[in-house]
């Protein structure tokens, strides 16, 4: 295996964009990336797509070869793949490519990630967003995706005695982060308070403990590490990426307080890193709910077992503290358009390794990683990135 | 969900039927052709079993937030819940104000309308659980 670098990196404004359609987005962000990579159209071998429903959303199967169609690369004839995996599928799209280029498959490629979900209402979001759960035996009895959710968030408050103050510190937290994220959907801080009184979705989860619904495009142009230096002054090396799965109901985990996936894929990426968790010195996690980045925290072993609650709460995983989680606002400020965000999580490790992080930069950042989901849990990926000297 | 889908799995949802492992004799509930634990070993050996239907909830939620065909339960409680076979499985719990729920009460399986296909479409049943007699206050008597 040879190594693998990032040399360009671009994303659009997340949010509700209504102007805007799904080509539009990914066109942004690919030509954006691109040009930061400083490579022309032809240099080009392979695209991957993360996109999670976008036949549901905008009644358009096949958006890979519309993104490169539309990118004016139709006459390159270039092999263009979409990858699902549930949440987690603009990060399984970035593992795709990290195996194309290191098994020497391909040399430059580019990874996008796209979601436009505000074209239908939100309830019908909210049900498109539920089929990542197991539709035959959760979502027909009346689950939701924040229901499920809520289910692992009660076991955890009851198991480890998690509060609603430390669940809601997550979204705190996350929201200060994303005021200081230009392209995020959210650049507001909100209180504790804010979060408390908020309406309830599905118990012990309210409106500010879910991220929100999103349109936007992220991607990424990786290539040899070898080659990396002769495109970009400041490469980042894709170090290792770890991936795995669990069953697709949440009621058949062996435990509802635990990913197994997450844990098992943080523990192949580290392995194959050779590096541990105090190694990492800025972390995009799923927090697609708040839930999610306490038990994210825990199960990449940032914080012993139970302890993502406390440590959120005092200020751990705050932006240059113990370990800076969420710099760019993660999925609950700087927005969730599904497909983008394992794309966009690895734009801002980028972009942290590179020192170009602005007013949210971590200190000396040196090794990044990014965690993201499908599902409830079902499927966890796991990347870690290295500047590279 | 569309109605041959939702026919083929009713056995399942109206009766409770799981299966049973021929080579370690685990419990799983919905069928299974294939043995978690035993893997190739499991195959052909998966036999029909009824579930008792009487269980312990693990955890619950509170669902405010639903797809309109659940518009009219709202709010209604949603568990995981662990057979005293084994199995676990989600489903509403009725018959009890939603702010009596607790972890590690006793349920019994119900059946049911889960919902219809559509506005005028096939009615959908299956089960739902309540608490098992004695436990909770139920709405009816309270």
């Amino acid at each position: 295996m040879r190594g693998v670098a990032i040399i360009g990196v671009g994303e659009t404004q997340f949010g509700e964009l209504w102007d805007r359609s799904f080509r539009d987005l990914g066109i942004e962000a690919g030509l954006k990336a691109i040009e930061d990579a400083h490579i022309r159209a032809e240099d080009i071998d392979a695209l991957y797509i993360g996109n999670m429903s976008a036949g549901k959303f905008i009644e358009q199967e096949h958006v890979s070869a519309i993104v490169a169609d539309y990118a004016g690369l139709a006459d390159s004839h270039l092999p263009t793949t979409r990858v699902e995996g549930g949440g987690a599928c603009g990060a399984l799209a970035l593992l795709q490519a990290y195996a194309a280029i290191a098994s020497g498959l391909h040399d430059i490629v580019v990874v996008g990630g796209a979601e436009k979900m505000t074209d239908v209402g939100e309830v019908k979001a909210a049900e498109i967003l539920s089929a990542t759960a197991d539709q035959e035996w959760e979502t027909v009895f009346g689950a939701t995706f924040p229901a499920l959710y809520a289910i692992m968030a009660r076991r955890h408050m009851y198991e480890y005695g998690t509060t609603r103050e430390q669940l809601a510190a997550v979204a705190v937290k996350n929201h200060r982060h994303g005021a200081l994220n230009p392209v995020a959907q959210y650049q507001k801080e909100i209180t504790m308070e804010m979060v408390l009184n908020a309406g309830m979705v599905a118990d012990p989860l309210g409106v500010f403990d879910c991220a929100p619904l999103s349109d936007g495009a992220a991607a990424i142009v990786m290539c040899s590490l070898d080659r990396a230096r002769k495109f970009c002054e400041t490469p980042v090396e894709l170090i290792a990426s770890g991936q795995a799965s669990d069953t697709i109901a949440l009621h058949d985990r062996r435990d509802l307080t635990t990913m197994d996936a997450t844990v098992v894929a943080g523990k192949r990426a580290f392995h194959r890193a050779g590096l541990t968790p105090a190694d990492v010195d800025v972390a995009e996690v799923h927090d697609n709910f708040t839930i999610s980045e306490i038990m994210a925290i825990e199960d990449l072993r940032f914080v012993k077992k139970g302890q993502g609650g406390p440590a959120t709460e005092d200020g751990e995983t705050a932006l240059n503290s113990k370990i800076s989680v969420n710099t760019s606002g993660g999925l609950k400020a700087r927005g969730q358009p599904v497909g983008a965000t394992g794309v966009a999580q690895a734009i801002e490790i980028v972009r942290q390794l590179r020192g170009e992080g602005g007013k949210r930069q971590v200190t000396d950042a040196e090794v990044g990683l990014t965690h993201t989901l499908g599902g409830t849990g079902a499927t966890a990926v796991v990347h870690i990135f290295r500047r590279v000297r | 969900m569309a109605t041959p889908r939702f026919w083929r799995e009713i056995p399942s949802r109206y009766n409770l039927i799981g299966t049973k492992c021929g080579s370690c004799g685990t419990l799983d509930f919905p069928p299974r052709a294939v043995c978690p634990k035993c893997g190739r070993k499991s195959v052909g050996k998966m036999m029909k079993q009824k579930l008792s239907g009487i269980g312990t909830i693990i955890s619950y939620t509170i669902v405010y937030d639903a797809p309109s065909s659940f518009d009219l339960l709202k709010p209604y409680v949603l568990a995981v819940i662990e057979l005293k076979e084994g199995a676990r499985l989600t489903s509403q719990i009725i018959n009890v104000e939603p702010g009596d729920v607790k972890i590690g009460m006793r349920v019994e399986a119900v059946f049911r309308k889960l919902g219809q296909e559509g506005e005028a479409g096939i009615l959908q049943y299956g089960y739902k659980f309540k608490p098992v007699t004695g436990q909770g206050k139920s709405p009816a008597t309270a």
